[in-house]
């Protein structure tokens, strides 16, 4: 990779790779995304990559790893090019067939191709799987074309081409215009218009300024940032590298929790390979602006994703957030103006200066512009990434393009926006999705995250789950929120227990609004979402767990009671070895029984066996 | 001092500034799988920062250790959708196989049990990790199957 000196010899550099690059070359592309490599992503590439040699195909066919391809719920999957032919499932024992069949003969392997769950149609070509058909990617467009470590690759598809336009026809505040007039708001959970953010910042005086990348990613259930910075590392940093022009900044921070290995080691060659490109560092492409980015490692502290939070761990301090204002725009990182952004948010940026401003605002609704990047979870047969213009309904979402609920259950909810967020009922699936309209319905946008849930989740046990996850999680710096979880927490726990009582609700209503008035960040304020939405759509579960003392749903374990079904009992003994405490018993081959005063409800004995046989109630 | 050449060579490539504890810290967890108190100590004097300070940043995060971590580190997704899909039910299994509890190191030393917010595997839930490995949509009884393959 040569460094580039100007504008002419990258052009240069671009048009000699296009010239060298057969678009009808074969290609296929391993997913190794985070739903997939779990699955064995490395193994099927390393067989491709013997049996390509086998027959001869090297310097044929390009193989490459690439970043998720969206339908991970069907991984490993792999995609062949130029024919669009999208495989699933694929295992190392698959790829023998799949080089002979496709890559040889040119004809399709049919048992390895989408499959729909209902009708069981095949498609051959991504564009024919529902799941594709309803999306509309922006951010996600490269990451299953490029392999993530590869510049040439990212070049190749105008990578870096908007530093021509932002260095040599914009001055900063037309940066800012245009991304105001994009109406482009924050992809990390509030939806501030980004623009208006940078234009505070520019506005300060102060000649050291900062940008942050937050990809901090703590809300459980949320994976687009990561798939963001492993698969198409370079747009984060030229979105970066355009901000800080905008607002003149010299340096910029990436962090990125230790979570994400990979994502450390994608994003840490892309700075250098970009540093060595001469896209970051001094003079940039000749223009006069330097600029520098480093990675900086979070420890696992959820509240670490709050702004102030995060800049006091960059500063070697505890991740304790401070009051606002000031705002970090105004007084951030070492006390200078900072802008930070979610990794979706900047991963937009570069789009929007080629593309231009109107084009983004052409998409999606009058308040939310452009594409929402959700990670389609829980309950749903198409789990993965999707990316949808702002304002298409959850009923597309959950059953079009997610392939609606397995099992023939019903659709109970979809949780969105992680801990901070709420509980949507059926009677909304027709809720436009943006920023406002969540709002309206008590939860938010958040990150991203959509778990779908069926009638086996328990709306209790679910918020129930986040405040414990948030008790955990706060930093416990401030009464409201520190004292108001654990009371919180308590009472969750005495409803699931059956030892819920009338007062209960309302205490817990009373303990939401002060929470919410009173606490120092969003991590406290934010906390009430899921317990007010669940208390306002499904309050007829919480009666039944204070009032019954059942959990509708066999979710709760101590309302819970396990018998075994003398009829059905194999007498296998399966249950027997897994149960932690010993109360299975009985005569081998013949039924079994559980001691109901030693049982701990645990469910493992459900889980284990292959007969039916242990009945919940 | 367990190994002085180790920690040099950690903190060369720093500047030795307050603001360069958290990334030291890291580097010193990840090669001795702890904090160890004396390096801690040198960590303080070369960086000026006040001990207390490193402590209280040592006991905030949650990827600090001040006690020895077992040979194999696993790691059970406790995120939401792992959570509704039986996340839960793994740690009770773990928790009865290696007889120990989430946080602590099993008597052989062999391994330790934590649980994790998310690992971003979602899709594949539940999912746990040893080391770097991750195995998806674990099932209670593949439970000693995984574990087998570290036991040496
Ligand atoms: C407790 C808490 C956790 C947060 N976690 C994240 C996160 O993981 N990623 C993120 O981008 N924003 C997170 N935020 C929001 C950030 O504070 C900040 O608003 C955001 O990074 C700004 O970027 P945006 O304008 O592009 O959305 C969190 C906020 C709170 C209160
Ligand atoms: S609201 Fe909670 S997390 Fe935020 S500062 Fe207060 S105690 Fe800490
Ligand atoms: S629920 Fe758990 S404790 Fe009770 S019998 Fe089954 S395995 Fe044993
Ligand atoms: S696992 Fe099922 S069939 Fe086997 S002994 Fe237990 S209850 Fe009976
Ligand atoms: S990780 Fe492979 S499709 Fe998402
Ligand atoms: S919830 Fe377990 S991987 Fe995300």
């Amino acid at each position: 990779m040569p460094k580039f000196e100007s504008l002419d010899h990258l052009n240069e550099y671009r048009r000699q790779l296009r010239a060298k690059r057969d678009p009808k070359q074969p290609q296929v592309l391993v997913c190794a995304g985070p739903g997939c490599l779990p699955l064995g992503s490395e193994e099927v590439a390393q067989a491709f990559r013997a049996q390509m040699e086998e027959k001869g195909l090297n310097g044929k066919v390009a193989l490459k790893t690439s970043g998720c391809h969206g339908l991970c719920a069907r991984g490993v999957r792999v995609l062949i090019r130029p024919q669009e032919i999208a495989y699933q499932k694929v295992t190392p024992a698959d790829v023998p067939e799949i080089v002979e069949t496709t890559l040889v003969g040119g004809g399709v392997v049919e048992r390895l191709l989408h499959e729909e769950p209902e009708t069981h149609a095949r498609c051959q070509h991504k564009g024919d799987i529902p799941f594709y058909r309803g999306q509309q990617s922006i951010v996600l467009r490269k990451l299953d074309v490029i392999d993530p470590e590869s510049l040439d690759d990212y070049l190749a598809l105008g990578g870096y081409r908007s530093l021509r336009k932002v260095f040599f026809e914009m001055t900063p505040d037309d940066v800012i215009d245009a991304v105001e007039r994009s109406g482009l708001r924050g992809r990390g959970g509030g939806g501030f218009p980004t623009g208006r953010k940078w234009r505070i910042c520019r506005d300060t005086e102060e000649p050291i300024k900062f940008v942050i990348c937050n990809g901090d990613e703590g809300d459980p259930g949320a994976f687009m940032d990561r798939a963001v910075m492993e698969g198409d590392p370079h747009a984060v940093i030229e979105g970066m590298i355009i901000g800080a022009y905008a607002i003149g900044a010299r340096r910029g921070y990436i962090y990125v929790r230790h979570e994400y290995p990979l994502a450390v080691k994608r994003l840490t060659l892309a700075i250098q390979q970009a540093r060595e490109a001469g896209f970051l560092g001094k003079n940039i492409l000749r223009s006069g602006f330097d600029f520098d980015l480093q990675i900086s490692q979070g420890s696992g502290a959820f509240v670490c994703g709050e702004e102030t939070a995060l800049i006091a761990s960059i500063e070697g301090h505890i991740g304790e957030p401070m009051p606002r204002p000031p705002y970090p725009a105004i007084s951030g990182l070492f006390g200078q103006p900072t802008i930070i952004n979610n990794v979706e948010t900047w991963a937009n940026v570069p789009e929007i200066i080629n593309m231009g401003p109107e084009w983004f605002a052409g998409i999606g609704t009058e308040g939310s512009k452009g594409t929402k990047v959700f990670s389609l979870v829980g309950a749903i047969h198409h789990s993965g990434l999707v990316e949808v213009p702002m304002g298409t309904t959850l009923r597309e979402i959950v059953f079009n393009l997610g392939g609606g609920i397995p099992g023939g259950r019903a659709f109970k909810a979809v949780q969105t926006g992680g801990p901070s967020g709420g509980c949507i009922p059926a009677e909304f699936l027709d809720l436009p999705v943006d920023y406002d309209s969540l709002q309206q319905v008590g939860s938010i946008m958040g990150s991203g995250g959509l778990i779908v849930m069926d009638e086996t989740s328990c709306m209790v046990d679910v918020a129930r789950y986040f405040i414990g996850f948030l008790y955990e999680e706060s930093c416990g710096k401030c009464t409201p929120c520190r004292e108001g979880l654990k009371q919180l927490k308590k009472i969750y726990e005495d409803i699931t227990q059956g030892r819920g009582e009338e007062g209960h609700i309302a205490l817990m209503e009373d303990l939401c609004a002060a929470m919410a008035s009173a606490s120092i960040c969003g991590l406290g304020q934010s906390a009430v979402n899921p317990v007010l939405s669940t208390l306002k759509f499904f309050r007829h579960e919480y009666e039944a767990h204070i009032r019954d003392k059942k959990c509708p749903a066999l979710v709760c374990r101590p309302l819970l009671k396990y018998t075994i079904d003398p009829e059905t009992c194999t007498g296998c003994l399966a249950c027997v070895r897994e149960c932690p405490v010993g109360a299975i018993s009985g005569v081998k081959k013949e039924a079994q029984e559980i001691d109901q005063e030693l049982c701990i409800k645990c469910g493992l004995c459900f889980e284990v066996c292959q007969f039916d046989a242990v009945r919940r109630e | 001092m367990m190994d002085a050449a180790r920690l040099e060579s950690i903190l060369s490539r720093y500047e030795g500034e307050p603001y360069d504890l958290i990334p030291v810290l890291q580097e010193i967890q990840d090669t001795y799988g702890y904090l160890p108190k004396d390096e801690v100590k040198e960590v303080a004097r070369r960086l000026k920062v006040p001990l207390t300070q490193i402590y209280s940043v040592a006991t905030f995060y949650k990827m600090f250790s001040l006690i020895p971590k077992g040979k194999h580190q696993v790691k059970v997704c406790l995120g939401t959708t792992c959570h509704l899909k039986g996340g839960p039910r793994l740690v009770d299994s773990l928790c009865s196989r290696l007889g120990v509890e989430v946080g602590y190191t099993s008597k052989d030393g062999q391994f330790s049990l934590e649980t994790v917010g998310c690992l971003g595997s979602c899709a594949q839930a539940p999912v746990m990790m040893v080391d770097d490995k991750y195995y998806a949509r674990v099932t209670v009884d593949k439970v000693p199957k995984i574990l087998k393959l570290y036991q040496s």
